[in-house]
């Protein structure tokens, strides 16, 4: 086992206090708050994050107790994290926007006896569990709006808690708890949002989370005077070991948004210098860019068009230091003075150094976008359970359709069924309370099963990963079934907000799409096509038309690849409402519940591999109080072109 | 029902005493009679409803509280004192701000200076000071400014403080308008069919809006509302009017009994 990764600094507090020596003076941490930038240096952030560890000891905080933590990312938020590592807690970010039950069963399974929370919404979805939570003792609440007609018998404010702490003169107490922390004690315990089944509580000890700090850090030579913007949820793995792990190993600073609706203007106000997005933000945001192009002038459209194609051909090499002639270069500086560098303004990302992806794979049509561009964007491949990292692209390398080579310390191998395994010094510790689990995961030398298939590419060492093992499947005449790669090619148009493709062991494939309601909206409004719901618009003629272009484009380019000619999509329909994580149709960081759609849906299902040209259904939507309602619809079904001779599809 | 006596709601509220009284107030447009000798109060601390069907007289009887209108009986007792007939901006500085039925807002300039407009009574410098913004004007300035952004992150609009109201939707110009209203600092807060032309969601927003700004700064609010469900959740007390008459007036539970009340909104069978 190595040896801690810098000196004698073992925990998260002990980096504070080595960021305190070092640069005390500098900002930590920035949030937008009434209208205004308040920043906290690493010194006043220290003194913060000590109040409130002496407050959770006057509030009776014992070694080994879990505390909750829940609400958009605040810094508060991530002292009380910090907070409760220092008098040897354990901190459980949780999301923020989970439904009441979700947040009991995470609440319960860990036995958290405190819970720091943002705001009343956190505070009504926890009392409407607090019952059945035997073992929760304390609530501590931010922001007191709306709270002070509640029972406070067992709940603080924040500011409440620092002053009982101030006042107490517990620092040594603090200090003697802090300094007996080990390199292998738990540093945090985060819920994987779980795609199947309940979800898992994974236990990263100080030494993966420092470790995987560490060694990321260096790989992407992060430095002191970064800037982040903190607005992925809390509860996310990567959230953590961005705007907490790497933070506190580099020293950078940590900028949360004011408000939820206000991530893209914080955004451009900050100008982030390394910077994490799901494809999602970035679908969005390109989607948000085509659309105002749409709207825009013939001069700046040409000149949009026109100078985009020079980024296209000439960005992306010089982000990789290839060679191009004086002729492009001359080019691309008018691209980028004229469209490109205002553009990136726009986006908020002129000074992005490193820029991320992750979590879903990427449409190379998007990748493309952002690379030409001029940003450095790249794409990684991790999972909670590696702490993150497990493959990443160097500088220099990178592509689209990989997800680059094993990140510093991790090593990688490919089973016989093709599922990747990796063992790596952030391998997690356990599933808190599920050894079954933790046993079926990770086996006794420490290699991990991803559950992802993939291959390692000749030559380049680079990881390609086609889809998620158990989907990844045949089809009834035997040839590869992999809805992911077929749903990405859908999901770039920007029409099409999600989309689902079924087919294993059937005879052919077919599929569930969701439109975009910005995109399609606004073509709606420029084309007088009057509509006075999302169920209408989904269903009208002229959008149905208009994915079934969408749709029969992408299976054009998927009978292109002769490995999975298998999959174009035969027959489609548009859903009446959008998937949702409140309906448990989708995961919390918005992935697909492949099983849960498939069982909820089933009729449709039936009645795409049926000859009907539409179908009558019903369904149960969860509203954001957790209240129920039905919604009802007939729902058109639609055959789409199939390239090349395919089976023979139902007449309509 | 007109204990004058402080007291404690249920839900933990402090109502103090009368702060505005109504007494036998009458208003004549020529030979119609919109309101016909009505009296009733509001009390510190309280949200008060005025409801009935169209065209029973409650847009005018706010407009007889907000100064608007003047009536030709009656008076209008406010914090104690008999109120001069007096032009709205004399009644703004007394502490009473208001939203409109329609909204009226300036449709080109941002939700940022829209609400600043509501600081108006409340800035004291001169035109040319404020020009040459230096010392008192500049202070003056950040200082209203400071309210103003408690307000938006109260009513949660920072995303949009930048943006022109011409182009926002209908439910959020509504909570511009409220914060307008709320900037001025108001003792008395007049709504006028705030939750109109609301899909359910925009309504429970608004609802939590009202309730809040009443508990948070113990804002004495008075709205018009025609959705009575919306009305018997919010409210203390109803005051119910038809044909510019008072036929009602108390709790939501009081109100709802009325046979009166019962028979203007429902109509009665012919014998």
């Amino acid at each position: 086992m190595h040896a801690p990764a810098d000196g004698g600094l073992v925990t998260i507090p002990d980096l504070l206090a080595r960021n305190v020596a070092r640069h005390g003076a500098k900002p930590a941490y920035r949030e937008k708050e009434f209208g205004i930038w308040q920043s906290w240096t690493w010194a006043q952030a220290s003194e913060q994050i000590d109040a409130l560890a002496m407050g959770l000891l006057t509030l009776g905080a014992n070694v080994g107790d879990h505390v909750a933590v829940s609400g958009r990312n605040r810094p508060a938020l991530y002292w009380a994290m910090v907070a409760a590592q220092r008098i040897g807690c354990i901190p459980v970010p949780l999301y923020a926007e989970a439904a009441a039950e979700e947040i009991a069963y995470a609440l319960d399974h860990c036995g958290a006896r405190f819970a720091v929370v943002g705001d009343q919404e956190q505070v009504d979805k926890i009392a409407d569990v607090r019952d059945g939570l035997t073992q929760l003792d304390h609530v501590i609440y931010l922001d007191g709006r709306g709270l002070r007609k509640y029972d406070h018998a067992a709940m603080t404010s924040y500011a409440d808690v620092q002053k009982a702490g101030r006042a107490s003169g517990l620092l040594d107490q603090v200090n003697a708890r802090s300094a007996a922390r080990t390199y292998d004690d738990t540093c945090v315990m985060l819920y994987t949002s779980g795609t199947t089944g309940r979800p898992k509580g994974v236990v990263l000890s100080n030494r993966n989370v420092i470790e995987t700090s560490k060694n990321s850090s260096e790989f992407d030579h992060l430095r002191a005077d970064d800037e982040v913007l903190a607005y992925l949820p809390m509860a996310w793995v990567g959230d953590f070991i961005f705007s907490v792990g790497q933070a506190m190993w580099t020293g950078f600073c940590v900028n949360c948004p004011e408000s939820a609706d206000t991530m893209q203007l914080d955004l451009r106000e900050i100008g982030p210098t390394y910077f994490f997005a799901p494809p999602r933000v970035f679908e969005q945001q390109l989607t948000n860019v085509m659309i105002r192009m749409e709207d825009a002038g013939r001069v700046k459209k040409w000149l949009f068009h026109r100078y985009m194609a020079v980024g296209r051909r000439v960005g992306a090499l010089l982000l990789d230091g290839k060679q191009v002639s004086a002729g492009d270069r001359l080019n691309y500086m008018l691209a980028k003075l004229l469209v490109i560098g205002p553009l990136k303004n726009t986006l908020g990302l002129s000074r992005v150094r490193v820029g991320y992806t992750a979590g879903e794979a990427i449409g190379p049509e998007i990748f493309d976008f952002y690379r030409a561009l001029g940003i450095n964007l790249k794409q990684l491949y991790g999972q909670t359970e590696a702490t993150v990292f497990i493959t990443q692209q160097p500088d220099g390398e990178v592509r689209s359709d990989t997800v680059g080579v094993p990140s510093p310390g991790v090593e990688l191998r490919i089973a016989e069924n093709g599922e990747v395994y990796y063992r790596s010094p952030g391998v997690f510790v356990e599933y808190y309370k599920n050894p079954e689990s933790t046993a079926s995961t990770k086996d006794a030398d420490g290699w991990v099963a991803t559950g992802d298939a993939g291959f390692i590419e000749d030559g380049t060492g680079h990881l390609r990963i086609i889809d998620r093992a158990k989907d990844v499947g045949k089809m009834a005449d035997g040839r590869l079934f992999a809805p992911k790669y077929v749903e990405n090619k859908l999901k770039f148009y920007p029409n099409i907000l999600e989309a689902v493709v079924f087919g294993a062991n059937r005879d052919y494939c077919t599929a569930f799409i969701n439109i975009d309601l910005t995109a399609v909206g606004n073509w709606a409004e420029r084309n007088n096509i009057a509509y006075s719901s999302y169920q209408e618009l989904s269903q009208h003629p002229r959008v149905l038309d208009m994915i079934l272009g969408h749709v029969s484009e992408v299976n054009r380019s998927v009978a292109a690849d002769p490995m999975l000619a298998g999959c174009q999509v035969h027959r489609f329909l548009v859903l009446h409402k959008e998937l949702d994580a409140d309906d448990g149709e989708m995961t919390r960081t918005r992935k697909v519940r492949r099983r849960i759609v498939e069982e909820k849906f089933h009729d449709l299902i039936t009645a795409l591999y049926g000859g009907a040209a539409d179908i009558y259904t019903e369904t149960e939507v969860t509203y954001e109080d957790g209240r129920k309602g039905k919604i009802t619809a007939t729902l058109a079904i639609c055959d789409a072109q199939v390239a090349a001779e395919q089976h023979k599809v139902a007449a309509e | 029902m007109d204990g004058v006596a402080p007291y404690v709601t249920a839900d933990g509220r402090q109502i103090g005493g009368v702060l505005m009284d109504m007494r036998g107030i009458t208003l004549r447009f020529g030979g119609v009679e919109a309101i016909k000798n009505i009296s009733f109060d509001i009390r510190e601390g309280e949200i008060r409803a005025i409801i009935g069907p169209n065209g029973a007289g409650k847009s005018s009887m706010l407009n007889v509280i907000s100064g608007f209108y003047h009536p030709q009986d009656g008076e209008v007792w406010f914090r104690g004192e008999k109120r001069k007939p007096m032009k709205p901006y004399q009644v703004a500085r007394l502490g009473i701000a208001r939203t409109f039925q329609n909204i009226a807002l300036f449709e080109g300039m941002s939700v940022l200076d829209n609400i600043m407009t509501g600081r108006l009574t409340h800035m004291k410098t001169g035109l040319l000071a404020q020009a040459i913004w230096k010392g008192r004007a500049e202070a003056e300035e950040v200082a209203n400014r400071e309210i103003v952004e408690k307000v938006i992150d109260f009513l949660e609009i920072q995303a949009i403080r930048k943006t022109p109201v011409g182009r926002l939707p209908y439910g959020l110009k509504k909570r511009v308008e409220l914060a307008r209203a709320l900037a001025a600092e108001p003792k008395l807060l007049l709504l006028d069919e705030p939750m109109a032309g609301m899909n359910v969601e925009e309504k429970e927003d608004m609802s939590r809006f009202i309730l809040d700004v009443n508990d948070e700064f113990g804002t004495t609010i008075a709205l018009i509302e025609h959705d009575m469900g919306v009305v018997m959740d919010l409210s203390d007390r109803v005051v119910v009017m038809d044909y510019g008459r008072k036929i009602g007036d108390g709790t939501p539970d009081e109100v709802r009994n009325n046979q009166e009340v019962i028979d203007a909104y429902l109509g009665v069978a012919h014998e």
